[in-house]
C-alpha cells in the first residue's frame, strides 16, 4: 500500500441514486488492476429509494477481507450528504480517520414534513470535527449542478479525494479506469468532474 | 460493468458474488438459467440474460421461482446442465417441485441458488434456507467469498452429475451483493445435444426405494465432501478454543480473531460443505479441542449438525463444551459482522477489546441524536405515491373504514410514513389479493370494511392470478388495484410477461393484464394514476358497487426507466407569490402529505420549494396544491 499501512478501509456514504456504486466500483477496480485484494461491500434495493446507502471498500496485500469494516476501523470517509457522514461515522469512526463531505444536505421527507429536524450545517460541522481527525468539506453537488449533472457529484468527491491523498492512487491510475468505464462522451465530463474536484481540494489545502 | 463472458483465462476480475456465480456456470458449460428475479438473488440470472445471445445459451425470467425451476428441470432431464436461483422466499414457492424432484432425478447437472438476505436489507422475513437442504436430502455448498462462489458454482454441476440429482447453493447478501477478486477460468466449447430418454419415466415412483435412494447418495457425497478444497482448517494444532464456521462468517471470524490477538489459541475450521457435514473431517477436529464456538448466519444449521455429530461420536471424542446461538454467545436473527464475534470470543476467552476510547464513544453517542431518519419512500416521480395517494383520498371519503392488503414489489413502501403507512397487511407474494377475497366473504358476520388488494404487475403473474380466480369464483366483494409500472422495478426492472420483452432480448406478444383479468369474469377499469380526479372517481364508483370483484389498473411506467428513455416533461417550480405557506389551510398538503423528496420547505421564506437536484419534472405535485401555487411549465 501506497500509504504504508497493509490494508485500507474507505467508506463512501449517501443516500440512494448519488451514485454511491458506482463510485465504489471504479475505485475498486483500480485495486484489483494493481494487484491488490479488494472486497466491497455495499447496501443495495435502498439505492435508488432515499434511502441512506453506504459502501464499504477494504484493500489488502495479504488477503480477501469481509464485506463490512469493523467498528472504528475505518481509514478514510468520503460522504455525498452531511448527515449521511455522521450516520456512517458513529458506528465506523475513530479519531484517526480522515473525512470528505459534500455540505449539500438532502432532506429525508419526514424533515421537509417537520416530523423529524435536520441538524443546522454548523451543528454537522462540529460533530464531523469531533469525530475525525481532519475532515474537508466541499460543495460538490453545486460544482455539479453548475456543470449541468448533479450525478456528477460523485466524481468531484473522487477528484477532491485523490487530490488530498486520500486515495493510494494517483489521478491517472483512476482516468485510465474511467477510460474502460465510459464512452468517449461520458468520459470527457466525468474527467472534468475530477478535475473540479481537484480544483477545489487545491482550495482546500491553500486555506482560500 | 464487468464481463463475465469474457475469455480470459487467469484474468483477475472485481465481480459480485452473484456474477462470480453466473461465471461459475458458465465455466461449468451452463445451457439453461431460469429464475424470477428477487434480492439478492436477482443479478446471477441477469448478467447471463446480458451474455446469453453472444454465449448461445438460453436465459429465461420465468413467472415465478416454481416454474423457473420447472424449466431448470427439463433441461437437465433431457442431459444438458441448468441453473435456477432465487431468493430465500422464492424457495417456499420452488419447494413443493424441490421435494419432489428430488426422488425424480435429473440427468444433467442442475444447480439450485438461494440466496439468503440475514438482516432482511431487502426481504420480507430472515429465512435460512439451508433448511430445505436437509429436508430434500441434497447436497449443499456454501460459499465464504467471491473466487469460491465461482468455483462452487462450478463443482456444482460436477456434485449434481455424480448423484444424478439436485446440488443446492446458498448465498447470502454479503456474497451475492457484494464485490471482490475472482479469478477466470477457462470456457468450454464442447456443444451438447439435448435428448429426453423415453425409455425412463421422470416420476417419483417407486417413492419409498427413490427415498432411500437419496440417503445412499448423500453417503457418497460425503465420502467426496471429506476431500475436498472447500473445507480448510487454519490454526494450532491443539487449539484451546476451535471455531467452526461457514460462508462470509468464515471472513468475520478470521479478522476478530486477528482483531483480538488471539491466533496462537484458536483455529478456525471452515465449512463449504454444510450439508451432508464431512463428518470424518468434524470428528478429527473435534477430538483436537475441548471447546467449540460455531459462527454463521441466521439459523443454528451448523451448530446442530455439528452437535450431532459429536454425540454419534462423543466415546471416541469425549465430552465437548459449545458455544453459539443456544448457548446466546452468537445472535440467532440478523447477520453476522466481525463485532459480533468479537463480542462471543470475549465471553468465551479472557479478551478485552475496545476499538475506540470512552471520550470518543461518548461522542458518538451524542451524535446519534442529531441524525434524521432515512425512511424508504418512493422516488420522485414514482406512480405509485400518486396511486396510494387516490386510494387514500378514496377511501377516505368513502368513511367505512376500508383498507388496503398489500403486497411484494417497490409499492410495499407504502408501509413506511413516506406512503403514509396506508399498507395494513402483507406477506408472500400475491397474499393481498388473498386476503383481500377472504375479507370479502365475511359481509355475513356484519363485516362492512371495503378490502382494496394493491398489486404489482409483475406479482400479478407470480402469484396474484390465483387469489383473483378465487375472489371471482368464491363471489367475494373486493377491489383489487393493479399498479402496473411496466416492470419488476423493485430487483431491478427485469420484463416480465406482460411488457413485451423476455430475457432473450426478443420482442413478445404481451399478456394482456386487462383482457385476463377480463376473462376471469372482473369488472375491469384502467386508470393513469397521475390524472387524481378521474382514478379517485373510478375507485369511489368501485367502492359504491355493491357486489363482486372489480379490478382497477393504475398504469404508468415506473419513473426510473421513464428518465432514462425521454426528458422530464415539465419544469416545476413554485410561485412564491401564490404560495401561502403555514397560513394556506390547507395543513402544507405539498410538503407535509404528499411527502415526495423533490418538494422541500423552505425555512426562510416560511413556503414550498422545488429542490431541483431531485425533482424529475413529473408535474403530479402541481394538482396537489389548494392555490395552484406549485407551477408546471411543459419542457417540450
Amino acid at each position: 500500500m501506497e500509504t504504508g499501512k497493509e490494508s485500507y478501509n474507505l467508506i463512501i456514504a449517501g443516500v440512494g441514486g448519488q451514485g454511491n456504486v458506482l463510485a465504489s466500483q471504479l475505485i475498486g477496480q483500480v485495486f484489483i488492476r494493481k494487484g491488490y485484494f479488494v472486497t466491497i461491500g455495499e447496501t443495495y434495493g435502498a439505492s435508488q429509494r432515499g434511502g441512506a446507502v453506504m459502501s464499504h471498500i477494504r484493500i489488502s496485500k495479504r488477503k480477501q477481507l469481509s464485506p463490512l469494516i469493523p467498528k472504528g476501523k475505518a481509514d478514510v470517509f468520503m460522504a455525498l450528504e452531511p448527515v449521511e457522514a455522521i450516520r456512517v461515522l458513529i458506528p465506523y469512526g475513530s479519531p484517526d480517520v480522515v473525512a470528505l463531505v459534500n455540505t449539500r444536505p438532502l432532506y429525508p421527507v419526514d424533515v421537509t414534513a417537520g416530523e423529524a429536524t435536520y441538524p443546522e450545517i454548523e451543528e454537522i460541522k462540529g460533530c464531523l470535527e469531533n469525530l475525525s481527525r481532519k475532515v474537508y468539506f466541499i460543495d460538490a453537488t453545486e460544482k455539479a449542478v453548475q456543470m449541468g449533472l448533479p450525478i456528477l457529484g460523485n466524481m468531484i468527491m473522487i477528484g477532491a479525494l485523490i487530490e488530498l491523498g486520500l486515495l493510494p492512487f494517483n489521478y491517472e491510475d483512476f482516468c485510465d479506469i474511467l477510460s474502460t468505464n465510459f464512452d468517449k462522451k461520458e468520459l470527457a465530463l466525468n474527467i472534468q468532474a475530477i478535475g473540479e474536484g481537484r480544483k477545489a481540494a487545491q482550495r482546500l489545502a491553500s486555506g482560500s | 460493468m464487468s464481463d463475465i463472458s469474457l475469455d480470459e483465462p487467469g484474468e483477475e476480475l472485481l465481480l459480485m458474488g452473484n456474477e462470480a456465480i453466473a461465471r461459475g456456470a458458465l465455466e461449468a458449460g451452463v445451457k439453461v438459467c431460469a429464475a424470477y428475479p428477487g434480492t439478492p438473488s436477482s443479478e446471477i440470472i441477469a448478467s447471463l440474460s446480458e451474455v446469453a445471445r453472444d454465449l448461445d445459451i438460453y436465459v429465461e425470467w420465468s413467472v415465478n421461482e416454481k416454474v423457473a425451476f420447472e424449466v431448470a428441470a427439463s433441461a437437465a432431464f433431457s442431459g444438458l446442465r441448468a441453473i435456477c436461483a432465487m431468493k430465500q422466499n422464492g424457495l417456499n414457492v420452488a419447494s413443493d417441485f424441490l421435494l419432489n424432484l428430488n426422488l425424480i432425478g435429473v440427468q444433467g447437472g442442475l444447480v439450485l441458488v438461494t440466496c439468503d438476505d440475514p438482516g432482511c436489507h431487502s426481504s420480507t422475513n430472515e429465512e435460512d434456507s439451508r433448511a430445505f437442504a436437509k429436508i430434500a436430502d441434497l447436497p449443499l455448498l456454501e460459499p465464504a467469498n467471491f473466487h469460491e462462489a465461482k468455483e462452487m458454482a462450478k463443482w456444482a454441476f460436477t456434485i449434481s452429475e455424480e448423484i444424478r440429482n439436485v446440488c443446492m447453493i446458498r448465498g447470502v447478501t454479503r456474497i451475492s451483493h457484494a464485490r471482490g477478486n475472482v479469478t477466470l477460468g477457462e470456457l468450454p466449447k464442447k456443444e451438447v445435444r439435448p435428448y429426453f430418454d423415453k425409455s425412463k419415466q421422470r416420476i417419483t415412483f417407486p417413492v419409498a426405494q427413490k427415498h432411500n435412494l437419496l440417503h445412499e447418495n448423500l453417503i457418497r457425497i460425503e465420502r467426496i465432501f471429506e476431500t475436498c478444497p472447500f473445507n480448510r482448517y487454519d490454526g494450532p494444532e491443539r487449539p484451546e478454543l476451535l471455531i467452526i464456521t461457514c460462508g462470509s462468517s468464515w471472513l468475520y471470524t478470521q479478522e476478530a480473531v486477528e482483531l483480538t490477538g488471539v491466533e496462537s489459541l484458536v483455529g478456525i475450521l471452515k465449512i463449504g460443505t454444510t450439508w451432508p457435514l464431512p463428518t470424518q473431517t468434524i470428528v478429527e477436529h473435534l477430538a483436537k479441542a475441548d471447546r467449540i464456538l460455531i459462527v454463521e448466519e441466521v439459523d443454528p444449521f451448523l451448530e446442530g449438525s455439528v452437535k450431532e455429530i459429536a454425540a454419534d461420536f462423543s466415546g471416541q471424542i469425549g465430552p465437548k463444551e459449545f458455544f453459539g446461538k443456544r448457548s446466546q454467545h452468537i445472535p440467532s436473527f440478523g447477520e453476522m459482522n466481525t463485532d459480533r464475534i468479537i463480542q462471543a470470543l470475549s465471553g468465551i476467552l479472557d479478551v478485552t477489546y475496545e476499538p475506540r476510547d470512552a471520550r470518543y464513544e461518548a461522542s458518538a453517542k451524542m451524535a446519534e441524536k442529531i441524525v434524521p431518519v432515512r425512511v424508504l419512500g418512493f422516488c420522485p416521480g414514482c406512480p405509485h405515491r400518486a396511486s396510494y395517494w387516490s386510494i387514500n383520498s378514496a377511501l377516505q371519503l368513502d368513511d367505512r373504514q376500508g383498507f388496503i392488503t398489500g403486497d411484494i414489489g417497490c409499492y410495499h413502501l407504502a408501509r413506511t410514513s413516506a406512503g403514509w403507512n396506508l399498507l395494513k397487511t402483507s406477506g408472500a407474494m400475491g397474499t393481498g389479493t388473498g386476503l383481500a377475497s377472504g375479507f370479502g366473504k365475511l359481509e355475513r358476520y356484519g363485516f362492512s370494511q371495503p378490502p382494496i388488494a394493491v398489486c404489482g404487475d409483475s406479482t400479478f403473474f407470480h402469484a396474484a392470478m390465483p387469489a383473483l380466480v378465487n375472489a371471482i369464483y368464491s363471489k367475494s366483494n373486493l377491489i383489487m388495484v393493479i399498479l402496473d409500472n411496466s416492470a419488476t422495478a423493485m430487483t431491478g426492472f427485469q420484463p416480465h410477461p406482460g411488457v413485451g420483452k423476455n430475457a432473450m432480448g426478443e420482442e413478445v406478444t404481451p399478456v394482456d393484464i386487462e383482457k385476463v383479468c377480463r376473462a376471469f369474469g372482473a369488472k375491469v377499469e384502467v386508470t393513469d394514476p397521475f390524472d387524481l380526479e378521474t382514478t379517485r372517481l373510478k375507485l369511489l364508483q368501485m367502492l359504491d358497487d355493491p357486489e363482486g370483484v372489480k379490478v382497477l389498473i393504475m398504469r404508468r411506467k415506473c419513473a426510473l426507466l421513464r428518465q432514462k428513455e425521454e426528458k422530464p416533461p415539465y419544469r416545476v417550480y413554485v410561485d412564491t407569490e401564490r404560495c401561502i405557506g403555514e397560513d394556506c389551510g390547507c395543513n402544507r398538503l405539498c410538503t407535509r402529505c404528499f411527502k415526495c423528496p423533490g418538494l422541500i420547505w423552505d425555512k426562510e421564506s416560511s413556503k414550498a420549494k422545488i429542490d431541483e437536484v431531485i425533482c424529475v419534472g413529473c408535474g403530479v405535485c402541481s394538482d396537489i396544491c389548494p392555490e395552484n401555487a406549485i407551477v408546471r411549465e411543459e419542457t417540450r
